[in-house]
């Protein structure tokens, strides 16, 4: 049972989530797409140090951790094809 | 009274969380959009994890709340460097109220009446 303020931050956290989705689908050119992904997977770092407090379980830290770091490895990876591709 | 510190710090982390969203869809351009998501969520996601640490004083919580945010800190200022640079190398358009544009021409968007 998630208590009051978690609620209220799952909820501003997964609104957020919905708005940078809608630059994802719209956003006119594809730095603006990598910039939505990488924000996306901000995001979804933040829902777990939530829940992990919320839950008392230790185990959504390391997730959030390796979340952090495989988005921040995908977004360098991303912005290399940018500049070697010129698309 | 700690308990209220740590909900305050998790409403505050979740509300910059969800600006950063707002300045993503709001903004005009790549790199005022970009500079509103870095800052915005590294500083929620900062307070977070600090309710994190008050609300579960043990070692290993503290040590991984450390960590995951001086991680963030260190990643996100390199992923918008790179994520801006790449940008400015392959000719994204600029807000129309921009005032200087120091890259060379053949770097620029190739059809300025667009913006």
């Amino acid at each position: 049972m998630l208590n009051l303020t978690s609620a209220i931050a799952l909820t501003m956290l997964a609104l957020g989530a919905g708005l940078t989705f809608v630059r994802l689908v719209r956003g006119p050119t594809l730095p603006d797409r990598v910039i939505s992904i990488d924000l996306i997977g901000i995001l979804i770092v933040c829902v777990l140090v939530v829940v992990a407090g919320d839950s008392g379980q230790q185990a959504f830290l390391d997730v959030a951790m390796v979340i952090a770091l495989i988005s921040f490895v995908g977004t360098v990876a991303y912005a290399r094809y940018l500049e070697r591709e010129r698309p | 009274m700690i308990d209220w510190i740590a909900a305050g710090l998790v409403v505050v982390g979740a509300t910059l969380a969800l600006l950063a969203g707002v300045g993503v869809v709001r903004m005009p351009d790549v790199f005022t959009r970009m500079q509103a998501s870095t800052k915005a969520s590294t500083l929620g996601l900062g307070c977070l994890l600090a309710a994190l640490a008050i609300r579960h004083p043990d070692v290993s919580v503290v040590m991984r709340a450390l960590s995951i945010s001086a991680f963030m800190m260190l990643t996100t200022a390199v992923s918008a460097h790179v994520i801006a640079r790449a940008a400015a190398l392959t000719g994204a358009p600029l807000w129309k109220g921009t005032l200087i544009d120091e890259r060379p021409l053949e770097n620029r968007d190739r059809d300025d009446s667009s913006v």
